[in-house]
């Protein structure tokens, strides 16, 4: 078979690139390994002694992971910001954000289904939860519902560059009807993804803090200001690293997404502030407790003030379009907007939905060194993995990497 | 009875009439039951309702759905690549080459433990099958024998709790017979029930209550208020849980399988009355301390990374005791019953007190009242 001989061709291809490369190149996989290698050291460490070597406990029972996936989540949607203007409005300028916007999504996909299983109490068993061998619990519960669309995207996103770079490998335009409808299919499964994710919490009516109907739009307001952000910084890095010509004209108009969603963001933070603090209840205690502390508990202090603060200058500097222009300040703002995303919906909303408990008991969460390395080693995973992917995108992309004998082709 | 009520109410069967012959479950008295007139009879819809929800793994019950035990080579070859794939080599045991009978039965037994089905889809026959391989399993292991049944709710039993909060005196000799009872953890202190010591005149000041308190009691000025799970008859605990390793059996209670379990602690968080605890590392409980008389529901040895809670002790009201908790409550602040029975103690407070729940508003119908003298 044909496809089968340039299947491997491209395999072998893109074994021989990424093993290929600059010193620095070598040192950022070697250093990526060490801490991968350093987080399995850690897992390793849980799996044997259980989850009590990380910081949480039967008050606060979710943490460091959970979080990182929720954040995840967002960014894996982000790639869709990317997609629907590329291939629907058939803008030219997104097209090559577009391959590494879905490098993105895919790596953090990964991260999130590595997140979840390091946060499991038993992954021997985690077959319980495939469908057809295991029991599932749908429609009812909402995890059974984002395991579905959490795996149906990260489905959708491989296939589809995939597809693309198999074409252009084989010096072949991609067709259009064929990526198409996927592509489609791809904007309403990030939005999918994003609201199921946000329903998870949204829907437990034990936690007041999350058990509000502002939570789903707000998630995914954040995510497009945060993924974007992310994917501006990695093309930054590509653009003064690699030969792949990324226009300037790209980066602006993905920055144009960023402002509009972190505007937004910020209106609907607002908005719940007002609600919280005008008129406070019971159900105020958490927001409380994250933003002033609560009976002299003040762990998340320094975190959300330095998010919200991050948020506002960031979001105020890119609100002017002189400062967005400048390239070096929009960097130096993308960063802070991913550095606040991370914490505001990361630890500032999964640790104050279990403080105060639920009969107003506080106790407070702090990581173990062991649950920040299992994190970092799944964030190394992530880099690494999408470090091969954009390699063999751009290798492809720049015709490095193609197939030589076209009579084989179909 | 209002029929277009928005949300779930409890229904204590207080208006069950029973036919004569056949029983209609709709438990309507005014109106008639329209069941029979419908293509859906209350079965049926029950039927057809599972079928939705669990589909095929309802027929394929139990072991067979997951693992007949007697498995053809090729099928377990797949379980077990899926599952090692998947996380860790849990079943290392059971590549065991060792020949010793007992090491075999013992692999043998660990390798049907690991793949067996969820407890709530088996039919009796394999309840009994893996309640069996667990206490041989546990003689293996420690020389010793255990009693462990799979008894099944019995019919017309609602079982329901209420708490005298006039009566309670703090004395927390419930923490420790239930802690001795349920085989809890003994490292991590773990405790199903929590006394809140709150001072007087300033009501049920949840937060401001003292749950761990280590003074001698009754303490001056002060009341006590135990919770633990309520048995909540629409809990969302049970809705939000991936696999169904958690639900609601006929008697009311909810129980969960420890060996269905993944402990992702979805309903920990989704559990208004903090009555989940969860295995944060390999529980532990010294041999001679062990309650030896199990349930596969309720007290049995659990291991690390799985949910656990209040059983309203399974292996005891199952048998028509009391939980321990009640039993060991010196002041009589603990009452336990049958809802369905009208002669039960329970139905007295009901009907005679002026009885409460925590969080009405949750919607959650708990089967644990409070009341005063
Ligand atoms: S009290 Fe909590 S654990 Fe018990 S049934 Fe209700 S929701 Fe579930
Ligand atoms: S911790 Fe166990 S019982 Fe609870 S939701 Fe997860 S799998 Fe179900």
């Amino acid at each position: 078979m044909g496809q089968f001989k340039v299947l491997k061709s491209l395999v072998v291809d893109s074994l021989d690139t990424i093993t290929k490369g600059s010193l620095k190149y070598h040192l950022w996989m070697g250093f990526l390994t060490i801490v991968i290698l350093i987080g399995m050291y850690c897992y390793s460490i849980q799996l044997d002694e259980g989850l009590s070597v990380t910081g949480m406990n039967d008050r606060v029972s979710w943490g460091l992971y959970i979080s990182n996936f929720t954040f995840l989540v967002g960014v894996a949607a982000a790639a869709v910001m990317l997609v629907m203007p590329t291939y629907i409005l058939k803008d030219i300028d997104f097209k090559q954000a577009v391959l590494i916007g879905e490098g993105l999504a895919v790596s953090a996909l990964i991260m999130c289904i590595a997140f979840v299983i390091a946060d499991m109490g038993g992954p021997a068993v985690l077959w319980h939860m495939i469908p057809g061998i295991g029991v599932f619990n749908f429609p009812k519960s909402m995890l059974a519902w984002d395991v579905i669309v959490l795996n149906v995207y990260l489905f959708i996103n491989i296939s589809i560059p995939f597809y693309i770079l198999f074409r252009h490998y084989q010096g072949k335009e991609a067709k259009h009807n064929v990526y198409l409808p996927g592509a489609i299919l791809s904007v309403f499964w990030a939005v999918a993804i994003h609201l199921v994710t946000a329903f998870l919490y949204q829907g437990l009516q034990a936690r007041p803090f999350w058990n509000n109907a502002l939570l789903g739009p707000r998630f995914l307001a954040s995510a497009f200001a945060a993924g974007p952000a992310l994917i501006i910084l990695v093309l930054a890095i590509i653009k003064r690293f690699t030969e792949f010509k990324v226009e300037e004209k790209t980066i602006k108009k993905i920055a144009m997404i960023v402002t509009v969603a972190a505007q937004i963001n910020l209106i609907m933070l607002i908005s719940e502030l007002f609600k919280e603090f005008y008129a406070p209840t019971h159900h105020s205690e958490s927001a409380y407790y994250l933003f002033f502390g609560l009976h002299g508990k003040t762990a998340l202090l320094p975190w959300i003030w330095t998010a919200i603060t991050l948020n506002v200058i960031a979001t105020a500097m890119l609100t002017f379009n002189k400062l967005r222009n400048n390239l070096n300040v929009l960097y130096l703002c993308c960063i802070m907007l991913f550095v606040a995303i991370w914490i505001e919906k990361g630890f500032g909303l999964i640790v104050p939905g279990f403080i105060p408990g639920p009969y107003g008991k506080i106790v407070e969460y702090l990581p173990t060194g062991i649950e920040v390395g299992v994190t970092l080693g799944i964030w190394a995973l992530g880099a690494f993995i999408f470090t091969i992917l954009a390699k063999t995108a751009i290798g492809i992309e720049l015709g490095k990497l193609q197939f030589k004998s076209k009579k084989d082709t179909v | 009875m209002s029929e277009n009520k928005k949300w779930y109410s409890l229904d204590l069967g207080l208006n069950k009439k029973k036919g004569s012959s056949g029983s209609c479950g709709c438990g309507k008295t005014e109106g008639g039951c329209n069941s029979h007139k419908e293509e859906l009879s209350a079965e049926e819809f029950y039927e057809a309702a599972i079928n939705a929800s669990i589909g095929e793994e309802r027929h394929k019950d139990g072991f067979e759905q997951v693992f007949d035990v007697k498995m053809d080579r090729r099928t377990a070859f797949k379980k077990l690549t899926a599952s090692l794939l998947i996380g860790a080599g849990a079943v290392s045991t059971s590549c065991s080459l060792t020949t010793s009978g007992d090491a075999k039965e013992k692999a043998q037994i660990d390798w049907e433990e690991q793949f067996k089905g969820n407890y709530k889809l088996m039919t009796d026959d394999e309840k009994k099958k893996t309640v069996d391989r667990l206490m041989r399993s546990y003689e293996l292991r420690t020389g010793k024998n255990i009693s462990m049944t799979a008894e099944n709710a019995a019919e017309d039993v609602l079982f329901g709790y209420a708490f005298n909060i006039s009566k309670c005196q703090g004395y927390m000799d419930c923490v420790s017979a239930c802690v001795e009872e349920n085989n809890q953890d003994r490292n991590s202190e773990m405790q199903y029930i929590r006394i809140h010591e709150m001072k007087d005149g300033e009501g049920f000041k949840f937060d401001k209550a003292d749950d761990n308190y280590y003074h001698e009691v009754p303490q001056e000025g002060h009341f006590y208020m135990g919770t633990q799970c309520f048995h909540c008859d629409d809990p969302p605990c049970v809705d939000v849980c991936p696999v169904q390793a958690t639900w609601k059996e006929e008697d009311g209670l909810v129980v969960i399988d420890y060996d269905w379990c993944i402990g992702c602690r979805y309903c920990m968080a989704a559990c208004p009355y903090d009555g989940r605890r969860f295995n944060w590392s390999k529980p532990e409980v010294p041999e001679n301390e062990v309650n030896k008389n199990q349930h596969y529901l309720g007290n049995r040895m659990r291991k690390k990374g799985v949910m656990e809670k209040c059983t309203f002790c399974v292996q005891r009201t199952r048998k028509g005791k009391n939980p321990a908790c009640v039993e060991a409550c010196p002041t009589g602040a603990r009452i336990f019953g049958n809802l369905l029975d009208p002669n039960s103690s329970i139905r007295w407070v009901l009907e005679n007190k002026k009885v409460f729940r925590l969080k009405e508003d949750l919607g959650t119908e708990p089967k644990f009242w409070y009341f005063m003298d």
